[in-house]
C-alpha cells in the first residue's frame, strides 16, 4: 500500500510531462469523466459541500481501519481535482489523513483552484475530509 | 465618421496591457467593475499627495481644499446626470448602500399594507433590502415577471400597479441579462399611481446616456467602480424636497445641525445622508472619472460598444449548442449565455487560462435563475474599450473550450 506521499509524489511526476495548460487540463478533465459517480440517491445535503458556483459531495466509509471516500461534483473540473484529492487520501488511515500535509496540488500548478474565493466547493472539500479523518481518530 | 478611437482610448487603461497566463488581457467582465484610467488613478495620489484632509470642518488651507473640490465633484456628477442641484447628489458607499439608505429612509414612512414593487430581474441588493423593510414594517413585496425572452412583463407590471404601490424600484439595465428596461413607460405608469421611482442604475451610468429629470424618477443609484471610478464610492440622486422629507438613515458627525443630549436637529440634504467622514478621495476620483467621460465623444464610444455587443452575438450564436440567457431586442453589450451541459464555471476556468476574465455563477440574481431554471450562466460583459480583435479571440478561446469540455 503506498503512503500519502507516494501517491503525492507519482502525480508530480505525471504532471511534469505535461507541455502546457491544454494538455494538463485535457487530463484533469478526462479524470473528472472517469471519476465513480456517486449514485443520486446519496447527493444527499449531508453529503454536500456548498460552494458558489459548482457543489461537490462526499461519501465516506470506514472499513479495516482506513477512510474510503467517493465523490462527485457538476463542475467537470472540480471533478478531476477530486479525482487527485481522492486518489491520495482515500484508503489511508485516519491518522496519515490528518497530519499528511498535502503539497501535490501546489506543485502542479492547481493552487488557484483552493484559493478560496474559487467558490468551487474544493477547499471545503479538503477540510471535510481532513475532519472525517479527525473524527475516526478521536474515535 | 466616428470620433471614438478605441486603440487611442485603450492607452488610457494601463491594466489593459497586462498578458494573464502569458496571454494578453481580454476583460470581458466590465459588468462586475470597470477598469481605471490612468486620469483616475492619478487624480486619487494628486489628491492624497497635495490636498488631503478632513472636509467641511477645518479652518486651515488644507481643509478648505479638500472641502472644495469634493463639493465640486459633486457639482460635476449633479451636471453629468441632470441633476437640478449638487444637493441632491448623496456620496454612498455604492449601489447597495444607495438602495439601503432609502429602504430604511424612505421605509419609515410606509405603513402596514403599503407595496414596493420591483422586478424579476433585481439584483439581491435591490431585493433584500425591501425584504428586511418588509418584515421591519409590514410593507408588501410585490415582484414584476420576467418573460423568455428576458424583457418584463408589462402587461403584468400594470395590474400590479395600484394606489397601494408606494414606491418601484426597478434596475433600469440587467446586469444578467443586458436588458435595457423601457423606462420611461414603467415611470410614467408608477407615477399615474402616485408611486415613487427608484431607478438601479449600476448597470446603465456607464452604457447609456442618463439625465434624472427627463427620466423623472425620484431616486437614481450607481456605484462609482463600475462608471471607471474607484470601489467604495457611490452616488444616490433625490429629488430635494423629498431628500429633506426623508429621516436620516445613519447618524453621527457631518450629518448634524445641533446636538445635545435632549434633542439633535440634522443638515439639510446631502448631508444629512453623509454620517461620518466621507470617501473624500473617492469622490473626487469618481468625479474624475466623469470629467474623463465627457472629455470623449461619448455618443461614438456607446455606439462603438453597441456595435461590439451585436459582433459578440452574431459571432457566437453559431457555436454548439450555444443558448442565449435572455434575447431582449433592447440591450446593453452584456450576454449570458450556457453550452449544452457545461458547468459555467468549468467555461469560466478554460478561458481564464487564455488570459480571457468573465463572471460565472448567478451574479447575484438568484431568483432570475430560478426563472429560467438554471443554475448559473457565463457572462461576458463588454466596454467601449474592448474590441473586435478581442472578440475573435475570445471566439476561438471559447471554441477551444468548449472542444475540451465536451
Amino acid at each position: 500500500m503506498k503512503s500519502i506521499n507516494q501517491i503525492q509524489d507519482e502525480i508530480i511526476e505525471e504532471f511534469s510531462m505535461f507541455e502546457d495548460w491544454m494538455e494538463k487540463y485535457e487530463y484533469i478533465i478526462d479524470l473528472g469523466k472517469e471519476l465513480p459517480l456517486l449514485h443520486e440517491e446519496q447527493k444527499t445535503d449531508d453529503r454536500l459541500i456548498h460552494g458558489c458556483q459548482s457543489r461537490v459531495w462526499v461519501n465516506t466509509e470506514m472499513s479495516e481501519s482506513k477512510l474510503h471516500f467517493t465523490a462527485d461534483s457538476d463542475a467537470i473540473i472540480t471533478k478531476g481535482i477530486i479525482s487527485l484529492l481522492i486518489r491520495v487520501l482515500s484508503n489511508q488511515t485516519p491518522q496519515d489523513i490528518v497530519t499528511t500535509e498535502l503539497y501535490f496540488i501546489g506543485k502542479i500548478g492547481l493552487q488557484e483552484h483552493l484559493s478560496p474565493t474559487r467558490a468551487n466547493g474544493l477547499v471545503g472539500m479538503i477540510n471535510r475530509l481532513k475532519s472525517e479523518g479527525l473524527k475516526h481518530l478521536n474515535l | 465618421m466616428s470620433t471614438f478611437h478605441v486603440n487611442q482610448v485603450r492607452k488610457d487603461f494601463p491594466i489593459l496591457d497586462m498578458k494573464i497566463h502569458g496571454k494578453p488581457l481580454i476583460y470581458f467582465d466590465n459588468g462586475a467593475t470597470s477598469q481605471k484610467p490612468t486620469q483616475v488613478i492619478s487624480r486619487i495620489n494628486r489628491y492624497y499627495e497635495n490636498e488631503n484632509a478632513n472636509v467641511h470642518r477645518g479652518v486651515h488651507y488644507l481643509s478648505d481644499q479638500a472641502t472644495q473640490a469634493y463639493e465640486e465633484a459633486r457639482t460635476n456628477i449633479a451636471s453629468f446626470i441632470g441633476a437640478s442641484s449638487p444637493k441632491e447628489i448623496v456620496f454612498t458607499k455604492g449601489t447597495t448602500d444607495g438602495i439601503n439608505t432609502i429602504a430604511y429612509s424612505l421605509g419609515e414612512l410606509l405603513q402596514v399594507g403599503d407595496e414596493i414593487l420591483i422586478s424579476g430581474m433585481e439584483h439581491h441588493a435591490n431585493i433584500v433590502p425591501w425584504q428586511l423593510l418588509c418584515e421591519r414594517k409590514g410593507t408588501i413585496l410585490k415582484v414584476i415577471p420576467v418573460l423568455e425572452d428576458g424583457t418584463l412583463d408589462l402587461e403584468a407590471f400594470s395590474r400590479l400597479l395600484s394606489n397601494k404601490t408606494k414606491l418601484l424600484s426597478v434596475v433600469h439595465v440587467s446586469n444578467t441579462l443586458g436588458t435595457i428596461n423601457p423606462l420611461d413607460f414603467l415611470i410614467k405608469q408608477a407615477k399615474s399611481v402616485g408611486a415613487l421611482v427608484m431607478v438601479d442604475a449600476a448597470q446603465s451610468i456607464q452604457h447609456l446616456p442618463i439625465d434624472v429629470q427627463t427620466l423623472g424618477c425620484d431616486f437614481l443609484v450607481f456605484s462609482g467602480h463600475k462608471v471607471f471610478g474607484p470601489t467604495g464610492i457611490g452616488v444616490l440622486y433625490g429629488k430635494l424636497d423629498l431628500l429633506n422629507s426623508l429621516p436620516p438613515y445613519q447618524g453621527g458627525g457631518d450629518m448634524i445641525d445641533q446636538v445635545t443630549f435632549e434633542k439633535t436637529t440634522y443638515q439639510e440634504a446631502p448631508l444629512k445622508f453623509e454620517a461620518g467622514t466621507p470617501n473624500i478621495a473617492g469622490a473626487i476620483a469618481l468625479s474624475e472619472a466623469f470629467h474623463y467621460l465627457n472629455s470623449l465623444d461619448l455618443q461614438s464610444a456607446f455606439a462603438h460598444e453597441l456595435t461590439l455587443g451585436q459582433y459578440l452575438r452574431a459571432n457566437m450564436k453559431d457555436l454548439p449548442s450555444m443558448r442565449f440567457i435572455g434575447e431582449a431586442p433592447d440591450t446593453c453589450a452584456t450576454l449570458s449565455f450556457l453550452v449544452g451541459k457545461i458547468h459555467p464555471l468549468d467555461l469560466g476556468t478554460l478561458l481564464d487560462k487564455q488570459g480571457i476574465a468573465v463572471r460565472t455563477g448567478h451574479h447575484c440574481t438568484q431568483p432570475l435563475m430560478h426563472r429560467f431554471n438554471i443554475p448559473g450562466t457565463v457572462r461576458a460583459s463588454l466596454s467601449f474599450y474592448n474590441t473586435q480583435e478581442e472578440i475573435d479571440q475570445f471566439i476561438i478561446a471559447l471554441d477551444r473550450s468548449i472542444h475540451l469540455l465536451s
